[in-house]
């Protein structure tokens, strides 16, 4: 099966339909569906973004054909870099098949004509909701973050006016104070997605909601790692090689999820993010890798070891 | 003996300004309001050292600008004018020990603020002001503590369990958030919040307003005796004499805004020279 | 020691339509190391004042009042800012009223006890050689551990002494301090008084007892008479 699929011809579509007779998408609007004047704005916004790590820098979110909340930011982000020699992954929480994928690879495909793939070692791009790739990224690679909030600080100060000057004058201590407050009440730090992170030493950064399986991976990452929030419009980077460390105590230190030793069901893999899922009505839990295109890949070279195994007995 | 800290020509007005303003209001005007503009000036021309372990008292009526000057102090605000100098002895950490030449007023917020944290530390008259009254009083001290760079909850804990013990707060409640507490309480948290990073000057606004002639004599006993322990150099804002006799050395006395008298506080007491002070003292219960 | 050069004392009362009374005119004489002056005169003289314009308490309207100190040198009292004032206060110079004038809701021994703790003497240490002194002005145990305020016009009095003389000063102004004392705590007071005297304190006071007069006392300054 080709990983990648090329770009469809123009549909065969029957002469009653709407569309007939129009012009591909490619063809009705500009490359990569956004005008010129936008991306431009945007790709100058991320400018400054990755010149200063983890500020969270202002741009004009534009209306996208998908409704905001669904992934808006990270779709301008992608449109506003995509070119005709990259290579598009779009994940959600993982999985390359989830509708919110599949529909915003699509999308992209009809007005870039890329080719898409579901490979990270393949992908140029990747625009991903809530998970980073389990295989590790390299440098001619770009991760693009949807965020639902980028403030890290509105979870304790409501007004935008505080938290920008907080920012401003590095005053996080609100922030470790609520991390103190949860340590004393639950004994640890609760906080499971939207781990707050310190960027290059300066800047609180919310890493969109992330598990902190991921947080730790932020650190001194290979790519250019992008955020974008189409409906707070804020855009914000971390080059690579950038300091990334989450917000933790000297005795209360930052842990990552725990999956006492349980492995993928599926690829047997055990050095992966998993999600537990519930398998028949009896409630029975099994744990399956939350990646599944690396599941997929660990599954296949795991059954063509199996088959060499076999061939030399 | 030198200063710890300097204030020289500290003005603060509310209010457009005119021309006229400093002319026409004062001490002398029987006025803090501009007649000509309605501007406020909230105090003016405020200049005053204090010195180390010493305690200062500002005693004034409501709206005399007492407090207008220890908030300008704290950072509170942003006055209009004047210049506010901290000299400390070297020791304390380097990173955020001003330079004891430069007007802090001058300074940029960031740099105000870790000044702020570093060394100085406010009691307000109104709890609200001073604590987030939903987190817990532990992490009302460690809020101050993390702000001077503490990382370390164990650590944390055992120094708001220490300053709870000394302000006499029941160690128990720890955890509990000071709305459940009484008002003395509350005004006793506020006290370990201030004097946890250990600053150099202490800032007092009103700290026993409001509170039962019982529980205010606890407070005042207690500011006093952590006073003498810590030798922190203090601030008293009051308008009441008995906590100015009580607890300070030396005392300003403001009026109108402005610096009416000052001189020993048993001299201020016993025989004031300026006529409010007088009037001041003969109203004392 | 100290040298008072023509000092005067008026207070003007605003309150009273900025009427003036005259505390005292031009008042002179010194006093020299070690030694003892008595202020004598009628009620009303202006004795108290002239002891209060010394420590400060009033502000002196007119002349100097050159003081010898240790720690600055030649000073006079009557300008002096105030935070050398409070330092001088703090090491040198002491004084006693006939009222009680201490912090509230603090047991005897710890008052008494103050002063050699602000000095650097450990708490147990103060502690004992308070109560050992109010033991030997008749303050029995049972009060070291009361709040002063509570006590008797006699016993708030020796209190208020033994503060002042646990580390003797170096000059110790004394306004009537035995004025409610019966005669035998008088004469523990004159010892104490002549043992720190003896030990280099110089002494200026008041006293309407003239047995501690003729006693404690090298010299006698009669005040002037005032005209009105």
């Amino acid at each position: 099966m080709p990983l990648t699929t090329a770009m469809p011809t123009q549909p065969n579509l029957p002469s009653t339909h709407w569309r007939a007779g129009m012009p591909s998408a490619r063809k009705r609007y500009s490359y990569a569906f956004l005008d010129e004047g936008a991306k431009r704005e945007i790709r100058r916004k991320l400018l400054k973004a990755v010149a200063i790590p983890g500020c969270q820098v202002s741009f004009g979110s534009r209306e996208m054909p998908i409704a905001r909340g669904w992934g808006t930011g990270g779709l301008q982000l992608t449109l506003s870099l995509i070119g005709p020699d990259d290579v598009l992954k779009v994940i959600d929480q993982g999985s390359d098949d989830s509708v919110n994928a599949v529909n915003i690879k699509k999308f992209v495909r009809n007005v870039t004509g890329v080719p898409l793939t579901t490979d990270t070692r393949v992908a140029t791009l990747i625009q991903t909701r809530h998970r980073i790739p389990e295989e590790p990224l390299h440098a001619n690679q770009l991760l693009v973050f949807q965020v639902p909030i980028p403030e890290p600080l509105r979870l304790v100060e409501p007004s935008e006016r505080k938290t920008r000057r907080m920012h401003a004058e590095a005053d996080y201590s609100r922030m470790w104070l609520y991390l103190y407050e949860d340590i004393v009440r639950f004994n640890e730090i609760t906080v499971g997605a939207r781990y707050p992170v310190m960027v290059n030493g300066r800047h609180l950064m919310d890493p969109s909601p992330i598990p902190r399986w991921d947080v730790a991976r932020l650190n001194q990452s290979e790519a250019l790692l992008l955020f974008c929030a189409g409906r707070e419009k804020r855009i914000y980077a971390i080059p690579a090689h950038t300091d990334v460390e989450p917000l933790s105590f000297e005795d209360f230190a930052f842990r990552v999820e725990n999956f006492h030793g349980h492995c993928c069901s599926r690829c047997g893999c055990a050095g992966s993010f998993l999600d537990e899922v519930i398998v028949d009505e009896s409630g029975r839990r099994t744990f399956i890798c939350s990646d599944t295109a690396y599941c997929e890949k660990m599954r296949r070279r795991g059954a063509a070891a199996d088959a060499a195994q076999e061939e030399n007995r | 003996m030198k200063p710890i800290l300097q204030v020289s020509g500290l003005t603060k007005r509310y209010g457009p300004g005119c021309p006229e303003c400093l002319r026409r209001t004062g001490a002398l005007h029987e006025t803090n309001q501009c007649p000509h503009c309605r501007s406020i000036i909230a105090c003016r021309e405020i200049t005053f050292d204090l010195f180390p372990g010493e305690v200062l008292g500002i005693v004034g009526e409501s709206g005399s600008g007492k407090s207008t000057v220890v908030r300008l102090l704290h950072f509170d605000d942003e006055p209009t004018q004047g210049e506010f100098r901290i000299k400390l002895n070297g020791s304390a950490g380097a990173a955020c020990n001003p330079d004891p030449g430069r007007n802090l007023f001058a300074l940029g917020a960031f740099e105000r603020r870790q000044i702020r944290n570093a060394h100085m530390g406010i009691v307000y008259q109104n709890a609200r002001m001073g604590l987030r009254l939903k987190v817990s009083a532990g992490g009302n001290i460690a809020e101050r503590l993390l702000m001077a760079g503490w990382r370390h909850v164990g650590q944390m804990r055992q120094r708001a369990a220490e300053l709870l013990i000394a302000t006499e707060v029941p160690v128990l409640r720890i955890d509990e958030p000071p709305q459940h507490f009484s008002g003395g309480m509350q005004q006793r948290v506020q006290i370990a919040k201030a004097l946890s990073t250990r600053p150099a000057v202490l800032l007092l606004d009103e700290v026993t307003t409001g509170l039962d002639v019982s529980v205010q004599a606890r407070v005042l006993d207690l500011i006093r005796s952590l006073q003498q322990e810590t030798g922190v150099a203090t601030i008293v804002v009051s308008h009441d004499l008995g906590v100015i006799r009580l607890l300070t050395s030396r005392t300003i006395v403001m009026r109108h805004g402005c610096i009416v008298e000052q001189g020993l506080s048993d001299q201020i007491l016993e025989d004031p020279q300026h006529p409010y002070t007088q009037l001041l003292v003969n109203s004392m219960l | 020691m100290l040298r008072v050069e023509n000092i005067q004392k008026h207070f003007i009362s605003h309150v009273l339509n900025g009427k003036e009374v005259v505390g005292f005119r031009s008042v002179s004489f010194k006093v020299l190391p070690g030694m003892a002056l008595g202020l004598s005169g009628p009620s009303g003289c202006g004795k108290s004042s002239i002891l209060k314009c010394i420590y400060r308490t009033y502000l002196t309207g007119m002349g100097k009042i050159i003081y010898n100190s240790q720690t600055f040198g030649t000073v006079d009292l009557a300008v002096l800012p105030e935070n050398e004032i409070l330092a001088l206060r703090r090491k040198e110079i002491g004084y006693v009223s006939q009222f009680l004038s201490v912090v509230p809701r603090q047991p005897a021994a710890e008052v008494v006890a103050a002063p050699l703790v602000e000095e650097g003497v450990s708490r147990a240490v103060a502690l004992q050689r308070a109560r050992g002194l109010l033991d030997r002005l008749n303050i029995g145990a049972r009060l070291h551990a009361a709040y002063p305020a509570t006590f008797s016009g006699g016993e708030k009095q020796r209190v208020n002494l033994s503060r002042a003389i646990i580390r003797p000063p170096r000059l110790l102004l004394l306004d009537e301090p035995t004025a409610s004392l019966d005669a035998a705590s008088m004469q523990v007071v004159l010892d104490l008084l002549l043992e720190i005297k003896a030990r280099g304190t110089t002494i200026i006071a008041i006293f309407h007892d003239q047995a501690i007069m003729d006693r404690l006392m090298d010299d006698i300054y009669t005040m002037p008479v005032k005209e009105s």
